[in-house]
């Protein structure tokens, strides 16, 4: 296989697509994914994309922009949060000219729907700003994005898996690959590496992240010396299917959708008045988790794996089928119930990182400490902080950052593959993923499979939707008992080829690196804010952490320092719904 | 309750030729085949070669016979299949596809058919600064067919690609097509009539019926088919 390019973009959901469908006129450019195209985890987005295009009532971007802010808490970079909600509008309409098949009006304008925290006029009302496709607008955005691809002769590898980033001080001058189809690494020079790995909800039990979650991008990062910021803001979406940790849509809530506790009571009349059930996600996890702890979940036992209804029932069966009709489907393929006629068991399920690898507006990975950024080495996505979701994530937004943050690292790295020159890359570069291959393939010890149920169960329960300082030692404690562990697992599989059980735990141990950090920045941050929650520090306290954290792995122990936030444009205040 | 999974195994490096495997477990009925597999995978047999990834029917990488039917393993519970105490449960790889290890087959010639079809949409006339319009009813005509997630569930099931001819684009192929030649703003209809207006495009489908049974997203693609041969027959006459 051919061993050099101008760029490489790992990974193939919404941002690494977009990246490379700019970049790729300006160069050679490979798309390289551990899954085949259009499997990414994009495609599971299903409520929206939220551009202030006021298709049916008044809208402006600056009203998203506020919305953003205050959805995240005020620990939002306030400049990056005006360009998303500035760019969103014409990325709207770029995405429904390449083809993109959005709900319409009566009219035959885009179609736009209420979501969670978007409001009209600095939080007055609900306003319907989220376009979509029904409720698979995730799945017509990758598969737009890939259909775009094809035409425009994007290179990709599929089913390759990163394993490690070559680096050279500040540039980065390629990646390591494993080609699961032959089991060989490969070295690859490149001008240009992207990361747009996605998320890594796959640390925590309930979820509704895709198996492939296990934040691939953000691990290689952190063991190559580069921060990871905000990793203590973890969102929970607060309507997965019990048990299962599916994601019900927010839409369901934006179409008139009630969260009912046993009593039958509407409970979001005591914690958002005025937003009720279309308050920030993080609200109403908490509310969930606050009846259940009343033992007002439908069980009544105080257990925090109890839940709550999500009552779509006034909805009616035509609204269902036409809005909503993938929720329809979930509900009856795996409850066996019909939300036109009975309401939704849900519970709170582990959705979204708002922290990751730390960026630029354009991308370019920052180094922390004033450094300025890596040479060569970007990120998009979710994999990324740039940081337009501080505290916690609105929904609709992490399809609007893909596809504004995806493109602008994409224009970015055209222009410098256009002036760069390919780098050096020294033999024996990559040592390090063969000796880790190695090591994986002669372990002595357990299989992954019990240290990966412990690493799940230990985050949820003790690093999860309301946290506590010492439940949260008790948790660092474990993961470093099993991150011991893990350097004795071994592979089960002897193969070369096609070894899933090889690909399976690389991706532990970037989830067990991710995990470790997450739980010491969650401890470290002594507040309460957004989706980071504290028991013991239950308010929010701007004087000491109105700022970013930074995390850096020194000899495998944490190191943390701060990043000032960007308050240029709304000065932070009681966030009240 | 106790229940059997007897798999097709076939390890490349090792094999002349594919085997099953039982595997006894333990499952609830509202278990998915994919959490018994999940299952043997961690505790059993980590050799055990399948693709996931979403878990809830919408990536489209689970796509495996189940008791002799395509279906997606995560969206196919055992309750589905009638399974009881003491039942088996047989999976095998999709077929028409080339067999690479277990239940894993290369995709590539499924995606190959998809891609010559120019799934995109082809206009070259000036959008203006907004969106193209289209309206509620436009938008319909193209609904079924954008709920394809190239699982490859239709691919494997066609009688004619079974027994007939291997060459055939195959049914997801012509209902990607359809998605664009149906589509208000579309104009690429004749840039697709090459792949589609032949006897190994859209003329090798007999219209049996078998891509619509096993569809995951419970499409009309027969439907979709037959409606692109008659907008080519038309398109012909004129």
């Amino acid at each position: 296989m051919q061993t050099e390019y101008d760029a490489v973009i790992v990974g193939a959901g919404g941002a690494g697509l977009y990246a490379a469908l700019e970049a790729s006129d300006a160069g050679r450019v490979a798309v390289i994914s551990k899954l085949y195209p259009v499997r990414s985890h994009t495609g599971t987005a299903q409520g929206g994309i939220g551009a202030a295009l006021g298709n049916l009532e008044e809208d402006k971007p600056e009203w998203h922009a506020f919305d953003t802010i205050k959805g995240g808490d005020y620990l939002v970079d306030q400049d990056a949060a005006a360009i998303l909600a500035d760019e969103a509008v014409q990325a709207v309409y770029d995405l429904e000219n390449m083809g993109l098949p959005f709900s319409r009006t009566p009219d035959g304008r885009i179609d736009q729907r209420r979501f969670g925290g978007h409001t009209r006029n600095f939080g007055e009302a609900p306003v319907r700003r989220a376009c979509y496709a029904a409720d698979r607008t995730g799945h017509m955005i990758l598969q737009t994005l890939y259909q775009q691809c094809i035409k425009n002769d994007v290179e990709f590898l599929a089913e390759f898996h990163a394993v490690d980033l070559i680096m050279d001080g500040p540039a980065c001058r390629g990646l390591v690959v494993l080609e699961l189809r032959t089991g060989e690494l490969h070295t690859i020079r490149s001008k240009a590496v992207m990361l747009a790995t996605g998320g890594f909800g796959r640390m925590f039990k309930t979820t509704s992240n895709a198996y492939a979650n296990t934040g691939d991008g953000l691990a290689l990062a952190l063991r190559r010396g580069v921060p990871l910021e905000d990793m203590e803001f973890y969102q929970f979406h607060p309507t997965g299917i019990a048990g299962l940790g599916i994601l019900i849509t927010e839409a369901v809530r934006g179409e008139g959708g009630i969260l009912r506790n046993r009593q039958g009571e509407r409970f979001m009349e005591e914690y958002a008045p005025k937003l009720l059930d279309l308050a920030p996600r993080d609200l109403i996890s908490k509310a969930i988790l606050s009846e259940l702890k009343r033992g007002n979940g439908m069980r009544g036992d105080r257990q925090i794996d109890d839940y709550v209804l999500l009552d779509a029932t006034k909805l009616g069966k035509e609204v269902v089928e036409e809005k909503i009709p993938d929720i329809a489907d979930f509900c009856r393929t795996y409850l066996g119930i019909d939300p036109a006629v009975q309401p939704i068991p849900v519970q709170p399920t582990a959705h979204y990182g708002m922290g990751g690898i730390p960026t630029d507006l354009h991308g370019r990975v920052h180094r922390g400490g004033g450094e300025g950024s890596y040479l060569g080495l970007y990120a998009a996505g979710e994999c990324a902080c740039v940081s337009v979701h501080g505290a916690n994530r609105l929904g609709t937004n992490s399809l609007v950052d893909l596809v504004v943050f995806g493109r602008r690292a994409g224009r970015h790295i055209a222009d410098f593959i256009a002036n760069a020159d390919l780098g050096r890359v020294a033999s024996g570069s990559d040592s390090y993923a063969r000796d880790k291959v190695a090591r994986l393939k002669s372990g002595k010890g357990a299989h992954g499979g019990k240290i990966r149920e412990t690493l799940q169960k230990t985050m949820m329960e003790q690093v999860g939707v309301i946290r506590e300082g010492s439940e949260m030692r008790a948790a660092i404690a474990t993961i470093e008992g099993i991150r011991d562990d893990y350097r004795e697992a071994r592979v089960q599989d002897p193969d070369a080829s096609f070894n899933t059980d090889l690909l399976e735990l690389l991706e532990l141990e970037n989830l067990l690196d991710l995990a470790y950090v997450t739980a010491h920045a969650a401890l470290r941050r002594e507040e309460s804010r957004g989706g980071h929650t504290r028991s013991d520090f239950p308010e929010r306290d701007d004087g000491r952490w109105l700022r970013h954290s930074l995390v850096r792995l020194a000899d495998g122990k944490p190191e943390f320092s701060d990043k000032s936030v960007d308050t240029s444009l709304f000065a932070p205040k009681p966030r009240v719904y | 309750m106790k229940i059997t999974f007897a798999i097709q195994r076939f390890d490349p490096e090792k094999d002349s030729s594919p085997h099953f495997e039982d595997f006894e477990l333990d499952l609830a009925p509202e278990a998915r085949v994919l959490d018994g597999l999940v299952h043997i995978k961690t505790y059993l047999d980590g050799t055990l070669a399948f693709r996931k990834s979403c878990a809830h029917g919408i990536c489209g990488s689970d796509a495996m016979l189940i008791d002799g039917q395509e279906r997606l393993a995560c969206k196919t519970l055992l309750r589905d299949l009638g399974a009881a105490e003491g039942s088996s449960i047989r999976i095998e790889p999709l077929k028409c596809l080339p067999l690479q290890r277990d239940l894993m087959v290369d995709q590539e010639p499924f995606f190959s058919a998809y891609r010559s079809v120019k799934p995109y949409l082809i206009n070259a006339e000036p959008a203006g600064p907004k969106e193209r319009k289209q309206s509620q009813a436009e938008r319909e005509e193209i609904d079924d067919a954008t709920k394809c997630i190239l699982c490859a569930s239709c691919y494997s099931a066609c009688p004619v690609l079974r027994d007939k001819n291997p060459a055939f684009i195959g049914p997801a192929a012509v209902l990607n097509a359809a998605r664009f030649v149906f589509d208000s703003r579309d104009r690429g209809t004749g840039e697709r009539l090459p792949a589609l207006d032949r006897p190994d495009g859209v003329w090798a489908c007999e219209s049996k019926f078998r891509c619509t049974q096993v569809c995951p997203r419970g499409i009309k693609v027969t439907k979709s088919i037959n409606l692109t041969k008659r907008r080519i027959e038309s398109l012909n006459k004129q």
